[in-house]
């Protein structure tokens, strides 16, 4: 085994990579990320100027992408909780490398997701009404409540651990960088030197964090579902939609997790630190949260389809054989069989197989979303043709710039900040060195992934 | 939990994290001279701090606005009250056995259009609507359906902002100067009865120079959602509402619940008695919504329509041409 000093040099400038030298590759991509969050910001700019009458929502389907959107990133904010807070506290070394990006995801999404409600507004001058006038017995006051909550934790629970490797940033990168940069990381790094007791206080800290951040997450997916089981609506009347949500969130969020992981190994060659065996262990994780939606949909639909009272057998047609049947079997056979298939066999047990179950994942989970959100405003209540619903080009463009803002949210914050937790990869790395594990390093965790 | 390691959990690690097992510092020259714990601790904390007073904001933000939370919603008047103080609750009692969805007319049902009229109501709302709806044993009826002004209003209960509304008189009312177009209260009504509008909504040059009120929703507002009011003003004053006024065949009652008076402008009823009398229902009460509008069975037989004679006509706006530049939309 090479010295460890020579391992740590190496950790640290892999780290430091991206910050000291920028392709011209990348700036193309920004510029693309850039140009489509602009096209965005045009389209919305019409929705502010006509109304919502540019979308394709009208009273009967009264929600539709924006909503289905808003629900889809609040879901996959959950990357950072699961990978990060679970895995901590369960003490899963492996997380290691992955986890400053899932907190990362989390902070990105959690503001993507919020800005969907905004734009969804009749009025987004009043948006200020709710907390003037905000009242507790409204479903999105909790949920005000809760992503705001959630967001500044997420904040809190991204920047503590970082503080070591913003030091780390501030002594290698003095007089190499720009001023503004030495600024930043002097003023994160808040006075960070490494001794004994600034690391107690950090893993202190660390340790209540990990422990919050859990149930906070837990209430932000069970209270968007509870935006839609409040109402009097047969497809969205379910004690299980908070349960149901949370999981589809932490299945969307794992799936978004080994895409973003796999796009930032390639770009910024961090190859020796994540894996194959990250991927198979999210992917393991991804297995397992597919089993789990199974079950929620086996017995939310079963217990609909069973009885079939009044307006769910016009709901369950819908889901099953009429205009919903496309993407509501894609979900079903795509976004939740496939993922365990590809992870049973051996021959797609690997970085391809588990990037093609994640790509399959996110597709299936916004799809949910969409089905959720649409197929349960379409439930005729009274006598009345039901109503369609299909967005429009605006909705569509709003909707690309959303996703495109998450990219190039994630590319900036490549470029800022440490995309790798080099000191807690070290401490990983450090402990295997001094007390290996007979099944050899590459391995420290042969039983269940979430280490339960 | 015993990892293979050893390790306790990071949180009681104090004792045990062996000092120099991580060297963030490259060199220890500045070991000791800068902040330390006392610094990192209290960083941490008002980490923390930042997430606890969220909760707090929304209650902060009333406080410093004190004055206007405390205002009530705009366009509501004190409520009617009998000679001896009460305080009346509105109601309205739809005979269905005298509602032929106007074909007997000839046109689209005069409810209706009265309603649109008298709101100059944006095309495609109609706050009142004749629903034609199947008979189990067929044939169809004619269903004139305001909204259902619950006393139990699930509209009510999700709205973020206090813009819907349940006022002392059992109505239930929108402010559309509030109203910040969440349209949850859409997707909780159980009746298919409010309406947002998604454009600048097409109406006359008139509806301009209404005063808003809550009670009398001219003009409307885009971006907000709307709905029947039940026309408390015009009952205050003495008058029945559009729809009362503008049927034919005489078959919505209006009344109030406290005094057990309603009437259909020509025939004066007690409201229990005629509800009891009647077998009246209410839509949907399987849901605990309690409406405030009763339906008397039927299906027309009284201004004798044929259970068999499908279809009425279709509701017109009358200005939605000379409206310059309007632009409609369907539901």
């Amino acid at each position: 085994m090479e010295p460890i000093i020579q391992w740590r040099t190496r950790l640290e400038e892999t780290a430091l990579a991206p910050v000291r030298r920028t392709s011209r590759r990348y700036w193309a991509l920004v510029a693309a990320l850039v140009a489509v969050v602009g096209w965005g910001l045009y389209a919305y700019s019409l929705q502010l100027r006509d109304g919502l009458i540019v979308t394709g929502m009208r009273d009967r389907i009264s929600w539709g992408l924006y909503i289905a959107t808003f629900v889809f990133f609040i879901g996959i904010s959950h990357a950072g909780t699961l990978i990060s807070a679970i895995l901590r506290v369960s003490q899963a070394r492996w997380r290691t490398p992955v986890t400053r990006i899932a907190e990362f995801i989390t902070v990105v999404a959690l503001i993507c997701g919020a800005s969907f409600v905004i734009i969804d507004l009749g009025r987004p001058d009043r948006v200020l009404n709710v907390f003037i006038y905000g009242r507790w017995q409204s479903p999105i006051i909790w949920d005000v409540l809760a992503i705001t909550t959630y967001l500044t934790g997420s904040i809190v629970y991204l920047f503590v651990p970082m503080i070591p490797d913003l030091a780390l940033f501030r002594d290698r990168l003095t007089g190499s960088t720009s001023r503004w940069r030495g600024w930043l990381y002097r003023t994160l790094a808040i006075g960070w030197i490494g001794n004994a007791a600034q690391r107690r206080s950090l893993a202190a800290a660390i340790g209540i964090l990990m422990i919050l951040i859990i149930p906070i997450a837990v209430s932000v997916h069970t209270v968007v579902s509870w935006i839609f089981a409040m109402t009097l609506r047969v497809p969205w009347d379910s004690a299980l939609f908070g349960a149901f949500f949370v999981a589809g969130a932490i299945f969307s969020g794992i799936a978004i997790l080994i895409i973003v992981m796999a796009i930032l190994r390639r770009a910024y060659r961090l190859h020796e630190y994540v894996t194959e065996k990250h991927f198979v262990y999210l992917g393991y994780l991804l297995a397992a949260f597919a089993a789990i939606m199974i079950y929620a949909n086996i017995s939310e639909l079963l217990i609909h389809g069973y009885k079939l009272e009044e307006g769910a057998e016009f709901h369950l047609r819908q889901l099953f054989l009429n205009d919903f049947a496309p993407l509501f079997w894609f979900y079903l056979i795509g976004g939740l069989v496939g993922p365990i298939v590809l992870m049973l066999l051996r021959a797609t047990r690997n970085i391809g197989g588990v990037i093609a179950a994640a790509v399959l994942v996110t597709l299936a989970m916004w799809i949910e979303r969409y089905v959720i959100v649409v197929t349960g405003l379409r439930v005729p209540l009274m006598p009345y043709q039901p109503a369609d619903y299909s967005p429009t080009w605006v909705e569509w463009s709003i909707f690309a710039g959303g996703l495109a803002l998450f990219a190039l949210l994630i590319t900036l914050f490549t470029k800022v900040f440490p995309i790798i937790a080099v000191w807690e990869v070290a401490e990983d790395q450090e402990a295997t060195v001094a007390a290996p594990h007979p099944a050899g390093p590459a391995v420290p965790e042969s039983r269940a992934p979430i280490g339960g | 939990m015993d990892r293979l390691n050893g390790d306790p959990p990071d949180g009681r690690a104090r004792d045990v994290l062996p000092d120099g097992a991580l060297t963030v510092e490259p060199s220890t020259g500045r070991r000791g001279t800068a902040i330390g714990r006392r610094r990192v601790l209290h960083m941490l904390g008002l980490g923390a701090l930042a997430v606890s007073p969220i909760p707090v904001v929304p209650e902060l933000m009333r406080i410093a606005q004190s004055g206007r939370a405390a205002e009530p919603a705009r366009g509501t008047r004190p409520p009617a009250l009998t000679q001896d103080g009460r305080i009346r609750q509105w109601t309205m009692i739809i005979d269905l056995r005298s509602c032929d969805g106007c074909q007997g007319v000839g046109g689209p049902p005069r409810c209706t259009a009265a309603c649109i009229q008298g709101h100059l109501a944006p095309e495609p709302m109609e706050w009142i609507q004749v629903f034609e709806e199947e008979l189990p044993g067929g044939g169809s009826r004619f269903v004139p359906t305001p909204c259902m002004q619950c006393q139990n209003p699930p509209c009510n209960n999700v709205c973020p902002v206090g813009a819907t509304f349940s006022t002392p008189e059992g109505t239930v009312l929108i402010d559309q100067d509030r109203c910040i177009g969440c349209r949850i209260c859409m997707a909780a009504c159980p009746y298919d009865r409010r309406f947002f509008n998604w454009g600048e909504a097409p109406v006359p040059p008139q509806a301009r120079l209404a005063d808003y009120s809550a009670e009398h929703q001219v003009p409307a507002r885009k971006g907000t959602v709307m709905k029947c009011d039940f026309c408390p003003d015009m009952a205050r004053a003495g008058t029945l509402p559009y729809c009362v006024q503008a049927c034919p065949n005489r078959a919505i009652y209006y009344g109030d619940l406290e005094e057990d008076i309603a009437t259909n402008g020509r025939a004066v009823v007690s409201a229990s008695r005629f509800l009891a009398e009647n077998n009246a229902f209410r839509w949907k009460e399987e849901l605990g919504t309690e409406p405030r509008v009763y339906y008397l069975p039927g299906h027309g037989e009284a201004v004798g329509r044929d259970a068999f004679t499908p279809g009425r006509a279709a509701t017109e706006w009358p200005w939605t041409e000379i409206v310059e530049g309007a632009e409609t939309w369907s539901r």
